[in-house]
């Protein structure tokens, strides 16, 4: 049932980077893995802290539940686990989880002969999430300047966090980030798109070959960069989002204070203007 | 552990120039192709030929027309100094008219330019649009494409047309601008009780942020069976091959579920989409239903009701007597 009429042949021992053969094996669909194990163990923690925070936290409304970082007087150190410690333990909990998650992927890319892309792309969100929770906070002094946990809290955090920079949208970086996000979306509609219509002809028509996709894009835009290249461009285009989302939160507080409309004075001030 | 991962295309293959898949009509393409090493590297080597036609020429020289539009009026508004041009280009806008002015066609200077420009734009967009679904169907493919932009276009004519002309005046409609747009993005979003409490505007993000988790994991599952051959992916759906089945199941093996090579194409093609089209849904119903999201999530109990920090601030549009 869990296993696809051409599974059984790859379903083969070795590959694991830990514990041998000791957790090599499957759950249903799932393979299991010593990072499995671990996943596991994190997720499962994690979750049952997020679910005490929520039973103490005054709501069970799934949009208002709300695990706050502790508050910043007490900087760097622990907090008592009512007043932030279960923020800081949840946070431990999902970078083991994570990280378990990107290395379960390694060891199945190996069972598979599969290139390792995918665990270093999920490293980039990982990369993305510790920034937030960890790097900034650490620079700015303060485990109070991460995020809360919560759909609407974090909502709010995202908001107020931009206003202190009196208008989000002048930080560079964050104009990198969003252009990177657009226009993975624009990519992705286009390749969707190329290949579904290649698979999908016209009426009559039998399926088109990767010849016809090239002919559509050179016929439209005078460029066509090929069923290798539109993975790489979709892969980077993603991920550099991913990474201009980061850097554009973490230059906000250790590196500028100021409000960003403001940080563009250089450019209206160089020399050459006079 | 250093095995090659097909980042870069290391060795490149220079066959004869491809000139595309013979044309039903008597349509011909325009230049000779040309092939660029570096090009080459990432993806294919070979520029054009382009297919131009009366819908692509006509689409260019209108949206030229509203490109020179938009520039000149912004040097003008820097007393035609081109270096101040360049200084405070991307501080420059070409506004819409003035509230006042409802949905007549304005003073030229005073924001007749501006519908003039969006007009000729609008134009340029819906002949690109014509083109992108007349070029699929000469070459006997699906329209996917052509409807796949349309998602964009709707976001555009929401933005420009549909919510100004509902609210009864051009002064609700983007500037064009690069920093003016931001300026307009970020009033439009504090006018209305902050765009973060917007459903749809919730909606629009997790489908971006999910086009690029789906492109990534597509992107990088792709790559990493190209060893496989897996990027001819018009062959796997096809015909499945080793590099489809291995593809399959990392997802499976991983989170349990996969995707086909077909179908992973769909749920990209979907989550791009759903991306402006929910995004237009949020922009209509913004002060034509809602007038303060924060207000419209307290009352669904999505939101909770915050204490007031600071003194009550009077919404200048309510006062008697302001024309903006």
């Amino acid at each position: 049932m869990a296993t696809l009429s051409f599974e059984r042949k790859y379903r083969i021992r070795g590959g694991t980077l830990v514990g041998g053969d000791l957790f090599d094996f499957w759950v249903g669909p799932f393979y299991v893995g010593f990072f499995g194990v671990t996943t596991l163990f994190f997720s499962l923690l994690g979750t049952a802290l997020i679910l005490w925070g929520a039973a103490i936290g005054g709501t069970w409304n799934v949009w208002q539940i709300n695990i706050a970082p502790p508050d910043l007087k007490y900087g760097l150190g622990f907090a008592p686990l009512r007043e932030g410690g279960l923020w800081q333990l949840i946070t431990v909990c999902a970078i083991g989880a994570f990280g378990s998650w990107a290395l379960r992927e390694v060891e199945i890319c190996r069972k598979l002969g599969m290139g390792l892309h995918v665990p270093v792309a999920f490293s980039f969100a990982i990369f993305a999430y510790v920034t937030l929770v960890v790097i900034r906070p650490v620079l700015m002094g303060a485990w109070g300047h991460g995020f809360p946990y919560g759909i609407l809290s974090h909502l709010d955090w995202v908001s107020n966090t931009g206003y202190q920079y009196l208008h989000f949208h002048y930080n560079p970086a964050h104009m990198l980030a969003i252009t990177f996000f657009f226009t993975t979306c624009l990519a992705l509609s286009l390749h969707g798109a190329l290949v579904l219509s290649a698979t999908n002809p016209a009426p009559g028509e039998t399926v088109r070959a990767p010849e016809h996709e090239d002919t559509f894009f050179r016929d439209t835009i005078g460029y066509s960069i090929g069923t290798l290249g539109i993975h790489r461009l979709g892969l980077f285009l993603a991920l550099s989002a991913v990474f201009w989302s980061a850097v554009c939160i973490v230059i906000s507080g250790p590196f500028w204070t100021r409000g960003w409309p403001e940080w563009w004075g250089w450019w209206l001030n160089l020399p050459i203007w006079h | 552990m250093a095995e090659y991962q097909n980042i870069f295309t290391a060795v490149q293959a220079v066959g004869p120039i491809h000139h595309g898949i013979e044309l039903k009509t008597e349509s011909r393409r325009t230049g000779e192709p040309l092939i660029v090493h570096l090009l080459g590297r990432i993806g294919n080597a070979q520029i054009g030929p382009f297919y131009l036609g009366a819908l692509g020429l006509a689409s260019i020289f209108f949206g030229t027309l509203a490109f020179n539009i938009m520039g000149f009026n912004m040097l003008a508004s820097v007393n035609w100094d081109p270096i101040q041009f360049v200084r405070q280009l991307f501080w420059l806008a070409l506004e819409p008219p003035a509230p006042s002015n409802g949905l007549r066609l304005a003073p030229l200077n005073q924001g007749g330019w501006w519908q003039i420009a969006g007009l000729f734009l609008t134009i340029s967009i819906m002949l690109w649009w014509m083109r992108t679904y007349r070029r699929a169907r000469e070459l006997g493919m699906g329209t996917h494409v052509a409807w796949a932009f349309l998602a964009p276009i709707w976001l555009f004519l929401v933005l420009g047309l549909f919510r100004p002309v509902l609210m009864g005046n051009w002064g609700e409609a983007v500037p064009f601008g690069i920093f003016p747009h931001l300026d307009w993005t970020a009033a439009f979003s504090i006018r209305y009780g902050n765009l973060f409490y917007n459903p749809f505007h919730m909606l629009s993000i997790a489908f971006l942020y999910g086009s690029a988790l789906l492109f990534a994991m597509h992107g990088a599952t792709i790559l990493a069976v190209s060893r496989f051959g897996g990027e001819r992916e018009i062959e796997q759906i096809t015909d499945r091959g080793t590099a489809s089945e291995r593809a399959a199941l990392f997802w499976r093996w991983t989170m349990g579920f996969n995707a086909t090579m077909e179908s992973i194409h769909r749920w990209a093609w979907w989550f791009a989409v759903l991306t402006p089209i929910t995004g237009g849904i949020g922009i209509l119903l913004t002060g034509t239903v809602v007038d303060n999201w924060y207000l419209w999530a307290v009352k669904h109990g999505v939101a909770p009701m915050y204490p007031a920090v600071w003194a009550p601030v009077i919404d200048p549009s309510t006062l008697q007597g302001l024309k903006p």
